[in-house]
């Protein structure tokens, strides 16, 4: 097969792909593109300053966009693997850092099995079995566990460990993964991708919206004891500025509109926030400042993907409630 | 031989290093990329030695020889040429030095061959019940005295001990965080070199993230 031959494939697959969940990309590839050609002039405005940790934040943001992107093009199977994966490395950030007796390495082995065994019944679309096996049978099953382990020293701290970070890292971050599995006989504008998409894009929008706005006009501190850098007129800048765009890009990619979406874009960029601060309160109660250095110039996975771990199950619940029958 | 160790480390040891440890390293650029010179690191477990050979750039790879005792890892001939040919060992005839048996020849030999050889001056892996680094053994002070233009590099290497404890058999994925320090100068006396080795690699650990499995609950 010649060169010609796998360019006429690559538009075949994009052209049987929803136009708007492209059009979204695109968009996403230009903003990217945007913020390099900022970096790229910025050392040339102001000679001296260091624009190192923004140039590598940029570089990372290229690569994670990539690697979802192929994922929610490629369909459900490729995007289940990704998240599992993700779930894996936020997963062992979080229990490298939050365990603290060396008895429960047994569990901490069990928790990766409870990890994919969540994904398998993804993977086998069996809701009813995934809604209940973390919340129900790990939060059971797990301490009874490390009961029989025998130590009782700091159990209860630490199954309750156990369980935060499973919840936040697997069973929250794997309603992502099964939003793919939403079949296209729903009423989805941009298909199961764009429901991920949009989720993807308003969190990370949400994310990069308070950033900014905290750099520009911050002036009052929101929470200086757990998150001395964030300011209420980043928090406030970037919740209207994502929930404006959640209302006008909404419809776009969900079945939502009316009450359903106005919730959606009123809560969502509150619980990222919320999402974003109970890590920070988390990590200074341990006393790093990331939870790795997996991406750099992001810090670790979790760090990332903090606010996520927040806005995936509401905007699931919220989708499930107002526009999906799946669910 | 080189060709397999190679494709073996790269391809094997490196993406299993990442999927149990992350292989979060920082100072990577000051790892030796030419022979002689000497890595010295704390010693917790075995993945210490998989996760050194995981996080060395490919070019110098195939120059990077880990001392290990000859006593454990040559006392079976499948472990053993596996030892010597794959991870490629110098080995260290523990216990053997007081029948006058020149233990460190081995890993000589190495840095004259313009190699770098990988040692753990603590001389075995800590009990895991405590994360203080154990005394170090003088070893890696002759070795710096024979060949004192050869830098030694301390390496703090955090956590790799929960991920397979000594005498545990099924390890556990968990981060691991790989500091590399800047090299230790060979002063002239063994004892002001042992003292800086010491303090370089202490100074390390005090910027490892925090290991609270040491700490009371």
């Amino acid at each position: 097969m010649d060169f010609a031959d796998w360019i006429g494939r690559a538009q075949a697959f994009l052209a049987a792909k929803p136009p708007a969940l492209l059009a979204g990309l695109g968009g996403v590839v230009i903003l990217l593109g945007v913020a390099s050609a900022i970096t790229a002039v910025l050392p040339l405005l102001k000679p001296g300053k260091s624009f190192e940790e923004l140039r590598l934040r940029i570089a990372s943001w290229w690569g994670m966009v990539a690697l979802l992107a192929g994922a929610l093009l490629l369909g459900w199977q490729a995007t289940t693997a990704v998240f599992a994966f993700i779930s894996f490395l936020a997963l062992r950030e979080f229990l490298s850092l939050a365990v603290r007796r060396r008895e429960d390495r047994p569990a901490i082995l069990a928790a990766y099995g409870c990890l994919i065994a969540a994904y398998g019944f993804i993977v086998a679309d069996r809701y009813m079995f995934y809604i209940v096996f973390i919340p129900v049978w790990v939060f059971l099953g797990l301490p009874a566990l490390m009961a029989l382990i025998g130590q009782t020293r700091g159990y209860l701290a630490s199954a309750a460990t156990f369980h935060w970070g499973l919840v936040t890292c697997v069973y929250n971050l794997g309603v992502v993964a099964f939003l793919m599995r939403v079949p296209d006989s729903e009423p989805l504008p941009a298909g199961a991708a764009g429901l991920v998409f949009f989720l993807l894009l308003a969190t990370e929008f949400n994310d990069v919206a308070q950033y900014c706005w905290g750099k520009l006009v911050g002036r009052h501190k929101i929470l200086p004891k757990v998150s001395p850098n964030k300011t209420w007129e980043g928090f406030i800048g970037g919740w209207i500025t994502t929930a404006a765009l959640i209302w006008f890009l909404g419809p776009v990619f969900t079945p939502l509109s009316g009450l359903g979406l106005a919730i959606v874009a009123f809560v969502l960029p509150a619980a990222g926030f919320a999402g974003d601060v109970t890590m920070s309160a988390i990590k200074r109660d341990i006393g790093v400042k990331d939870t790795s250095h997996a991406i750099p110039g992001h810090g670790g996975v979790l760090d990332r993907a903090d606010s996520l771990t927040f806005t995936a199950p509401l905007y699931f619940h919220l989708l499930a409630l107002f526009g999906l029958q799946k669910f | 031989m080189r060709l397999l160790r190679f494709l073996l480390l790269v391809l094997v040891a490196r993406p299993l290093a990442v999927l149990m440890t992350g292989a979060d390293v920082s100072g990577r650029e000051r790892l030796p990329l030419k022979g002689p010179a000497i890595i010295a690191a704390n010693h917790a477990s075995h993945v210490d030695t998989l996760l050194m050979l995981a996080v060395f750039p490919s070019r110098a790879v195939s120059k990077l020889r880990p001392a290990a005792a000859a006593d454990y890892f040559l006392r079976d001939p499948v472990i053993g040429w596996f030892s010597r040919h794959v991870i490629g060992i110098v080995p260290v005839a523990r216990g053997k030095a007081a029948d006058g048996e020149d233990v460190l020849a081995p890993a000589r030999a190495a840095l004259a061959a313009g190699e770098i050889v990988l040692i753990f001056p603590e001389g075995t892996r800590g009990d895991g019940e405590s994360d203080e680094m154990g005394q170090l053994k003088s070893g890696v002070a002759r070795l710096a005295e024979a060949f004192p233009q050869a830098p030694v590099i301390p390496v703090w290497i955090q956590g790799a001990g929960r991920v397979l404890p000594k005498g545990a058999s099924v390890p556990v994925p968990l981060n691991c965080a790989v500091l590399v320090g800047e090299p230790v100068v060979w002063t002239g006396r063994r004892g002001g070199f042992m003292d800086a080795l010491r303090a370089a690699m202490l100074a390390l650990k005090a910027q490892a993230p925090p290991l609270r499995w040491s700490e009371e609950p």
